[in-house]
């Protein structure tokens, strides 16, 4: 086709290069951003593959400067607080969100508390780990599983909260309608029909929140601290994945190195298993 | 309800069960918001506490704590100024290198990507975005801190640190660590993060409006420039906050390879702290008295920060949120 | 140079030729061969899902923008094939223009709107472009309405302004075609009216197509007009006669009202 004689040619050539520029542009970071994710995760797995065998899973952790030893403390430790802390928040996030999305509509506590909550759920955690280090640990007198777990559950509710009503908010009008058109009571329809409309979405919060805190590393600092033996008592210090990564990675020792590498790895897998089940589970928009 | 007939039995117990429910809808509902407000609460609380916990430091050193740059633990004299310092400008270092890039990922994932990739590819940058911020730590000391110390600072120094006055940003011994590694690090964390929430928000946009400016001819680019972008402009600006509010709060990607000094020097190469670093490396040793309350008053000022940006960012994502509806 | 012209003798300006569409499997479209005659209004009418909008838009090839849409054929465009993948779309889209059903002003001034697609391929300055939006305006019966106030959004206008804004952003880059799909269908009666109007005068320096699922606009705008059904053309003539003397039983018992 042949360009009009009032159009201005140079005009449509600077344009279509732009253009081509743009899209290159727009591929390049889409390049980087999987480069990233991919030297990111082959380094984990190079690295923390080595350190996998069947002594970690056995073994606690060493002592400084002996030889071997395992994660073993850690990786009970880690199931423990963060079991006992799913325990909690879920229950606490999901009367929240029923809350927020049956009864919610028309108040301005609603808005309120919907705002916050989201707010929340990008807030600094180790902040999280320093107000639960002051009325928890302060009080105590000692570090212990159960600080930790509740400066976990901080930070899980915000989670399960946003993805709990997100997914009842998805559950149409007319199934409730047709609910209250029975004669039940708007308890019973919520719990009962909403809930049970949403239990894939529900099922994926929890997974999310699940895979958030796996990951957490701050709150856990000034709480449940470490642990170099195995103890399964919520009440005392006890030992977590995070942390003995982290003590571990800047430590001078190799076995220490080796061992947080192993731990890395298996946090990520977790994380990452955790989050693609989701995915698989229910296939909608999620929030983390 | 008299419209049949009923014996006086049935209709005495149907209002038994009526006031049940009745009683038992009130009670559900009034639990449900006592959960609802937990939140709240807790938000209260950290701030409360946090504040009580400072006191002693906020009573000692005033206001001026904030703008001191001091960190004498012997003598029991700190200002936060170091860390402060250390925590504004990685994040902002973070957010000028992710901002472009997350951008360029969500016009990708809204116009150039081909369908069958597009939702492999989605999952993938929020699947990195999932990734522990303890990892990024890891691989920003053992595996980027030396390419950084071996080519990358060597290249930066001798190219953008010749020109004439940016040459003091770029002085000191190349050793891989400090506030810009810390702030590349980030940028790494935060860049999926930001890239998801662009991506949501350019999906607002209306098919139709697209199609309209590519009825007149426009090159994808420029739909993007002069439609998507002006349209979503107060999401795209509050994703970004979130993002910031993210990286301002960030631990373990930024204690790694920060260097944990209490130094504050022009040199962007030059170890420092951040208030989350800080934190991390001190808290567990502070004796009782200024160390510890000093450190409180750096959480308190951590959150009071985060808690404003975050605050902005929210509002801007919910008057986006709002357009949608407006135009579906 | 004009010598002796028929009086009845008008080009094609569009040629359609044994046109197929399809949507992934399902085929929208089925072997349509239709002339769009220069200077006419031509309408598409038929029920929900007879592939009119799907017809309107292969004309300037909007179903490119969504893979797993695809035509088959030949749409001869003053003699080129624009269905040739060779095609410059940005450049076809300057000769064909669109207006859409809900009205879609840019986010910008309701100047910048006009000059938008002006910028795109005209290096005018400012007093032209002055001139070739007040002309766009005018032309589009719009411009005493809003002379004064060029500077406000676009968004701002009420909707039947809005879509005759469209309309003006489609007329300022001077294409040759002027695709509407149902452009009144979000507008009031009065709205509609002034659109209808506008349509008339276009005729006489652009060939207009329209898709309308009002029968009664049909007949009041059109001087061709195609009726279609399940993805096939089934009768095409001018107005007056498919609307009094329809020759398939099909058109005759839509018009009627028997159906759709």
């Amino acid at each position: 086709m042949s360009t009009p004689s009032h159009f201005d040619a140079g005009i449509y050539r600077s344009r279509k290069i732009k253009g081509n520029i743009g899209i290159v542009l727009s591929m390049v970071a889409m390049v980087i951003g999987l480069v990233f994710l991919l030297w990111i995760l082959s380094i984990l797995m190079f690295k923390g593959f080595s350190a996998l065998n069947w002594g970690m899973f056995t073994q606690s952790t060493p002592a400084p400067g002996s030889e071997g030893g395992g994660l073993l403390n850690a990786i009970v430790g880690s199931l423990m607080i963060v079991g006992i802390c799913t325990l909690i928040s879920t229950p606490i996030g999901v009367m929240a969100a029923i809350y927020l999305s049956e009864y919610g509509d028309r108040s301005k506590f609603a808005a309120v508390t919907r705002f916050v909550n989201d707010i929340m759920l990008s807030a600094p955690s180790i902040v999280v780990g320093l107000f639960i280090y002051a009325i928890v640990v302060v009080n105590a007198k000692h570090f212990s599983g159960w600080a930790g777990t509740l400066a976990l559950a901080l930070i899980a509710i915000p989670v399960v909260v946003r993805n709990t009503e997100n997914m009842l908010k998805l559950v149409p009008v007319s199934l409730r309608e047709a609910a209250f058109a029975l004669g039940a009571p708007k308890w019973k329809v919520s719990t009962t029909v909403v809930l049970k409309a949403a239990r894939s979405g529900v099922m994926t919060g929890l997974l999310l929140s699940l895979a958030r805190v796996s990951g957490e590393t701050a709150p856990l600092l000034f709480t449940a601290l470490n642990n170099q033996f195995y103890s399964t008592n919520m009440n005392a210090p006890m030992a977590n994945l995070p942390v003995v990564i982290y003590q571990f990675a800047m430590s001078p020792y190799e076995n220490w190195v080796n061992l947080a590498w192993g731990g890395a790895l298996l946090i990520t897998l977790t994380v990452l298993g955790l989050n693609i089940l989701a995915r698989v589970v229910f296939k909608e928009k999620v929030a983390v | 309800m008299a419209t049949f007939d009923q014996t006086d039995a049935l209709a005495s117990h149907r209002q038994k069960v009526i006031r049940t429910q009745r009683i038992q809808d009130f009670v559900f509902e009034k639990t449900s918001m006592v959960f609802a407000m937990t939140t709240l609460v807790v938000l209260l609380g950290i701030i409360g506490s946090l504040v009580v916990s400072a006191w002693p430091a906020l009573v000692e050193f005033g206001f001026p704590f904030f703008y001191t740059i001091e960190w004498d633990i012997i003598n029991s004299k700190f200002g936060g100024l170091i860390a402060i310092f250390g925590t504004v400008v990685t994040a902002s270092i973070a957010i000028v290198i992710a901002l472009p890039l997350s951008f360029g990922i969500a016009v990708f994932l809204t116009e150039t990507c081909p369908m069958p990739l597009r939702r492999p590819l989605g999952t993938a940058i929020e699947l990195l975005a999932a990734v522990p911020s303890i990892i990024y730590g890891m691989f920003g000391l053992f595996v980027f801190a030396p390419l950084f110390a071996e080519y990358i600072q060597p290249a930066i120094a001798g190219s953008v640190g010749q020109i004439p006055g940016l040459g003091f940003l770029f002085t000191g011994a190349f050793n891989g660590i400090g506030i810009l590694a810390a702030g590349l690090i980030l940028a790494m964390m935060i860049l999926p993060f930001i890239a998801s929430v662009m991506r949501d928000v350019f999906e607002i946009v209306p098919p139709i409006l697209k199609e309209s400016a590519y009825g007149l001819g426009c090159t994808t680019w420029e739909v993007v420039t002069n439609i998507v972008l002006p349209y979503t402009k107060t999401g795209v600006v509050g994703g970004v906050m979130l993002g910031l509010g993210r990286a301002l709060g960030e631990t373990m990607a930024v204690t790694f390879v920060i260097g944990n000094a209490h130094k504050l020097s022009p040199s962007l190469f030059s170890p420092g702290n951040s208030i989350a670093s800080t934190l991390a490396n001190e808290f567990g040793e502070a004796e009782p008295g200024l160390h510890y309350s000093s450190l409180f008053a750096l959480g308190l000022a951590l959150f009071v920060i985060t808690l404003i940006v975050l605050t902005l960012a929210k509002w801007m994502l919910l008057r986006a949120e709002a357009k949608k509806g407006m135009n579906s | 140079m004009n010598t002796t012209t028929p009086a009845t003798e008008v080009q094609n300006v569009l040629e359609i030729r044994n046109l197929n569409f399809y949507y992934g499997a399902f085929q929208g479209l089925k072997n349509v061969n239709l002339d769009i005659k220069a200077n006419t209004v031509t309408a598409f009418i038929g029920p929900s899902g007879c592939g009119k909008s799907t017809l309107l838009r292969t004309l300037n090839r909007m179903y490119d923008l969504y893979p797993g849409q695809r035509a088959e054929g030949e749409i001869n465009f003053n003699g080129e094939n624009i269905l040739n993948p060779k095609q410059d779309l940005n450049l076809l889209r300057s000769r064909i223009g669109m207006v859409f059903q809900k009205p879609t002003p840019f986010p910008m001034s309701i100047y910048d709107n006009i000059a938008f697609g002006v910028r795109l391929y005209e290096n005018l300055s400012s007093s032209d472009m002055d001139d070739r939006v007040e002309w766009a305006l005018q032309k589009a019966a719009i411009w005493n309405e809003v002379k004064s106030k060029l500077n406000q959004s676009g968004l701002s206008l009420s909707g039947g302004q809005q879509q005759r804004l469209c309309i003006a952003r489609g007329i300022a880059v001077k294409p040759s075609v002027l695709l509407l799909d149902e452009p009144t269908s979000a507008l009031d009666p009065i709205s509609t009216g002034k659109v209808e109007e506008l349509v008339h005068t276009l005729k006489s320096e652009y060939t207009v197509v329209i898709v309308t699922h009002n029968m009664q606009q049909a007949a009041r705008v059109s001087d061709f007009t195609a009726y279609m059904y399940l993805g096939e053309l089934i009768e095409y003539g001018q107005t007056e006669a498919i609307f009094m003397k329809p020759t398939r039983q099909e058109t005759e018992d839509y018009i009627t009202g028997r159906f759709g």
